[in-house]
């Protein structure tokens, strides 16, 4: 082993790592280390004096290796390294030590996070006479971007790229777009009707040449890294003809299925099989609902929708498409779901009629909803006291304990919209603390107290149709604690709508991963850095915004579908993208080709020479997992930056004090 | 089948009915029940609240009794005990602290107790370890027609819910359907408080508690409520004629141990299952159900 000259930086981070480690004694220590020629102590090394430090050593003193002892990796390893090659030091001669994540926030006592911090320290130092000079790999970028989710935030995301002259393609599940977004009636605290802002931005999408809608579409598989994904696009067969469709509807009406729950009404109206989900609907399709077609379900029909089509559209035999498309960067924007209240027993949902969710309560007051606006009971009355509960699902630890953000706002337009519709009638809102947090929220709140609606700070218990009095008989009672007066209340009303928090969609997770990246403790996805990423992953290249990050209101939804279509367009703006060359070589000398590899490898990156009889890697498909290192009976496959002697020599390191 | 049985207090004196119709049922189904050998109360809900270590040491010398007694799980009919005794036995698993105290306490006596004794509802012994398969096939008076409105109660699957869905129990819907019964599943008070202890020291809040059960029996229609716990018992059923004379109702709804109309179906004599010991009748219930 040649002569290694190390230099060692140790970072107090404040008081992050100082409160906790003694910093001048492992910086003594240090400095004793084999091969260690400097050993500084900063402030806050991540800063520009602190990078300083580093590239001067190089320049001045001929630090051949360095080591910053200091936060998480995958927080400034990239910062640190570009110092390090700024001051002429190839970038991967340099090593990370967490002493923080890994030492100073999570030990109680400080002397063991000293002895700790020197070993964490040590395994570095003595692994780094090891490290190889590394040089990143370039790859082309595919200028095309795909957002995947067509509500707001991903018709938002679309229409930003596309301005932009980017291709994008906006993949749907659903046979239109518009989301949650489109159900809505008013959107808080304006009271804008959420069609007349957001129909506009549908239809922009609907006919934009850069936009290549794929609605009723899914994705299946996703290969590839950044700059170069391989995405396969499921076409789900909608049985009509899209280009000859012309959306009028007529077969919606000749269908003699008429009693299929209406997914976009929450079930409170009836659709038929052919369908179009909403009048404003992008693209203005119809779909036959296979599950419920008599001739889809092999059952005897007279086919009257193919009568009444003029353009001869329908088509039986239609198969769903798979097809592969090739994009640079991907921007999710799968949305969310509304916490179902079922299991919250207490309230009664689903079991007693007039106790309704949030979502449900959108469309009765939507002017296109099955009440065509009118905000009635299910015996068509409209009712004359109204409870809006709450919290439902949120903020408690049975359920989902985060607080869901928008519950408090859409409960108060609620509250708005009863009293516009039908001022006679009195408004309970029965809330743990009002979070009106947003602009002109608060003003909001403000305005519906002087409405006259009454305001129970406490949960309420439970609904029950048991009436104990003639005042409560027929209605429905809500019990709850008025913890402001310290009193229990029984409010008997004619509906209860429960505001039900928002939810992961259930799939997230399998969605996830099919992209290649992960979710965080309440199933929404992670995001790289809660703070200064929010709109990344940890996969480069994979973006995400919106509900599908962490349940947000619609200006904070949008303005995030901005920010992550300027990540996006940074990234597909670029010809090439530097990868990390972190990644597993197979040397043909030993390799025997058993296989082994190549079919365990997650991202096809190994493929078999079959004219040399050994297995070799595509260094632009692999992602550095190390499941072929590990897998090899012979060892043969390594992985650069993390060769087996460089980490014998961490843990000898570890070890050795 | 055996199992080591803890009657409680209650079964005892006020409670003696669901003591007795148990005996009954379990021979019924060819399940072998051996009383606890010197037992002591389980110290119950209110003796927790004031002094807790108190509590769990004198419901662990119940359980280390039965784990020098036998290997058989210790079989409890009463709520508030099953509850208890589960609860002492979760504590000291959790807790190095109560484990100490509580063996502390033990040692005193010469006794000492690990934390690992099985304690069972007597419910989950019938669904679980019996199985309605085999309860169906000794059914010999069906219940068919009555409507029964199963109560719960708080302590039945809270906290724990070690059998049972702590917010929405069913078993005792299961049951009663496997004997035929025409269950009330939506009974909405299942799960309301019978204000327990409440009636001796703050009467108004018990009755109106109870009010709301009795009222929502009879919404229902209800023939009869089954109960698992002495003290759900008497309040529902034993303080009826108060709550009658407090709110100006008529309730004169029958309440019975759920072994009661169990024993029934399974042909047991009503003497044998401590009937004729309620303030409200049953006569009505058996007349109701067909011969």
């Amino acid at each position: 082993m040649a002569e290694e000259k190390i230099g060692v930086y140790i970072c107090h981070c404040g008081t992050n790592i100082a409160g906790k480690v003694d910093v001048e004694e492992v910086t003594r220590w240090a400095a004793e280390q084999p091969n260690v020629a400097v050993a500084r102590e900063y402030k806050y090394m991540c800063s520009d004096p602190g990078q300083d430090l580093i590239k001067q050593d190089i320049q001045e003193h001929g630090i051949t290796r360095a080591v910053v002892a200091a936060c998480s990796p995958t927080m400034h390893e990239p910062t640190f390294r570009k110092a390090a090659g700024d001051g002429g030091l190839n970038p991967y001669l340099l090593q990370m030590a967490n002493i923080r994540e890994h030492c100073s926030w999570v030990t109680i006592d400080g002397d063991a996070a000293t002895e700790k911090a020197k070993r964490i320290l040590g395994a570095q130092i003595h692994r780094l006479p090891l490290n190889l000079p590394l040089e990143p790999i370039e790859v082309p970028v595919n200028p095309n971007v795909m957002v995947v989710g067509g509500g707001i935030a991903g018709i938002e995301a679309a229409l930003k790229l596309a301005a932009t002259g980017k291709k994008v393609y906006l993949v749907e599940r659903d046979p239109s777009i518009g989301g949650h977004m489109a159900m809505f009636d008013k959107t808080f605290p304006t009271l804008d009707c959420a069609a007349c802002i957001l129909t506009p931005k549908m239809s922009a999408a609907g006919k934009e040449p850069n936009i290549e809608m794929l609605a009723y579409s899914e994705v299946t598989q996703v290969d590839g890294y950044v700059g170069n994904f391989k995405v396969k696009v499921t076409k789900k067969a909608r049985y009509v003809d899209i280009d000859k469709c012309t959306g009028c509807a007529l077969c919606t009406e000749a269908c003699v299925v008429r009693k299929v729950p209406n997914e976009f009404d929450q079930g409170l109206s009836k659709r038929a099989a052919a369908y179009i989900p909403f009048p404003q609907a992008v693209p203005l399709k119809a779909t036959l609902d296979p599950t419920r077609c008599l001739t889809l379900t092999g059952k005897k029909c007279k086919q009257p929708c193919v009568a009444a089509c003029g353009p001869a559209a329908i088509d039986f035999d239609q198969k769903d498409e798979e097809i592969e498309l090739e994009v640079g960067a991907i921007i999710m924007a799968t949305g969310f779901q509304l916490w179902d209240p079922t299991p919250e027993t207490r309230y009664s949902y689903g079991k007693l009629d007039n106790v309704i969710s949030s979502l449900e309560f959108e469309r009765i007051s939507n002017a296109s909803g099955p009440t065509g606006g009118h905000i009635v009971c299910k015996n068509g009355e409209p009712p004359k006291s109204v409870a809006i509960l709450h919290c439902v699902g949120s903020r408690d630890e049975n359920y989902q304990e985060f607080c869901s953000r928008v519950c408090c706002m859409y409960s108060l337009k609620f509250a708005h919209l009863i009293k516009e519709h039908l001022p006679e009638t009195e408004v309970y809102e029965c809330y743990i603390d009002m979070r009106t947090y947003g602009k002109g929220y608060e003003e909001f709140y403000k305005r519906l107290m002087d409405e006259g609606v009454h305001f129970i700070r406490g949960r309420a218990a439970e609904v029950s149709d048991v009436g104990l009095t003639p005042n409560e008989e027929g209605h429905l009672v809500v019990k709850v604690e008025d913890t402001l007066l310290g009193v229990t209340r029984r409010l008997p009303v004619d509906m209860v709508v429960l505001s039900s928090g928002l939810a992961p969609r259930a799939d997230a997770k399998s969605t996830a991963q099919i992209f290649g990246f992960g979710c965080s403790a309440n199933g929404f996805y992670l995001e790289r850095h809660p703070k200064l990423e929010p709109v990344s992953t940890v996969t480069d290249g994979i973006f995400i915004a919106g509900c599908c990050q962490y349940p947000k209101d619609i200006p904070d939804t949008v303005a995030q579908a901005g920010a992550a279509a300027a990540g996006a367009l940074a990234l597909v703006d670029n010809a090439t993208v530097k990868v990390e060359p972190t990644i597993s070589y197979i040397d043909p000398e030993k390799c025997s080709g058993c296989h082994i590899c190549v079919g365990l490898c997650p991202h096809a990156a190994i493929q078999y020479n079959e004219e040399k009889g050994v297995a070799e890697v595509i260094e632009a498909a692999c992602k550095g997992c190390g499941v072929c290192v590990a897998a090899c009976g012979s060892g043969v496959p390594q992985q650069r930056g993390y060769l087996d002697e460089q980490i014998f020599a961490e843990i000898e390191g570890a070890l050795a004090l | 089948m055996k199992y080591l049985y803890y009657p409680g207090c209650s079964a005892e004196s006020t409670g003696k009915a669901y003591d007795i119709s148990t005996r009954t049922v379990m021979e019924k189904l060819g399940v072998e029940l051996a009383e606890l050998d010197d037992w002591n109360c389980c110290g119950a809900t209110s003796y927790f609240s004031t002094r807790e270590i108190d509590s769990f040491a004198i419901a662990a010398r119940n359980l280390s009794i039965a784990q020098q007694q036998g290997d058989d799980d210790l079989c409890v009919i009463c709520n508030a005990c099953y509850t208890t005794l589960a609860k002492t036995n979760r504590y000291m698993a959790e807790s190095a602290h109560v484990y100490e105290q509580v063996n502390g306490a033990l040692n005193a006596v010469g006794r000492s107790y690990d934390g690992t004794k099985p304690v069972r509802h007597i419910m989950d012994v019938l669904i679980n370890d019996v199985g309605l398969e085999a309860i169906e096939s000794k059914v010999t008076r069906r219940l068919t027609g009555l409507k029964v409105a199963p109560y719960y109660g708080c302590q039945y699957s809270r906290p724990i819910g070690s059998f049972d869905d702590t917010e929405d129990p069913q078993t005792m819907d299961r049951f009663f359907e496997a004997l035929g019964a025409d269950v009330l599943t939506d009974f909405p008070a299942k799960l309301k408080c019978c204000g327990g202890m409440m009636m001796l020291t703050n009467a108004d809040v018990a009755l109106r508690l109870c009010h709301e059960i009795l009222k929502s029996a009879k919404d229902m229609g209800a023939d009869v409520i089954v109960a698992a716990c002495p003290l759900c018992e008497m309040n529902m059923e034993g303080y009826q004629p108060r709550v009658n004379s407090a709110f100006g109702t008529d309730y004169n709804i029958p309440v019975m141990y759920f072994t009661q109309l169990a024993g029934l179906a399974l042909g047991a004599d009503p003497k044998q299952l401590g009937l004729g010991m309620q303030a409200v009748s049953c006569a009505p219930v058996l007349a109701a159900i067909p011969a």
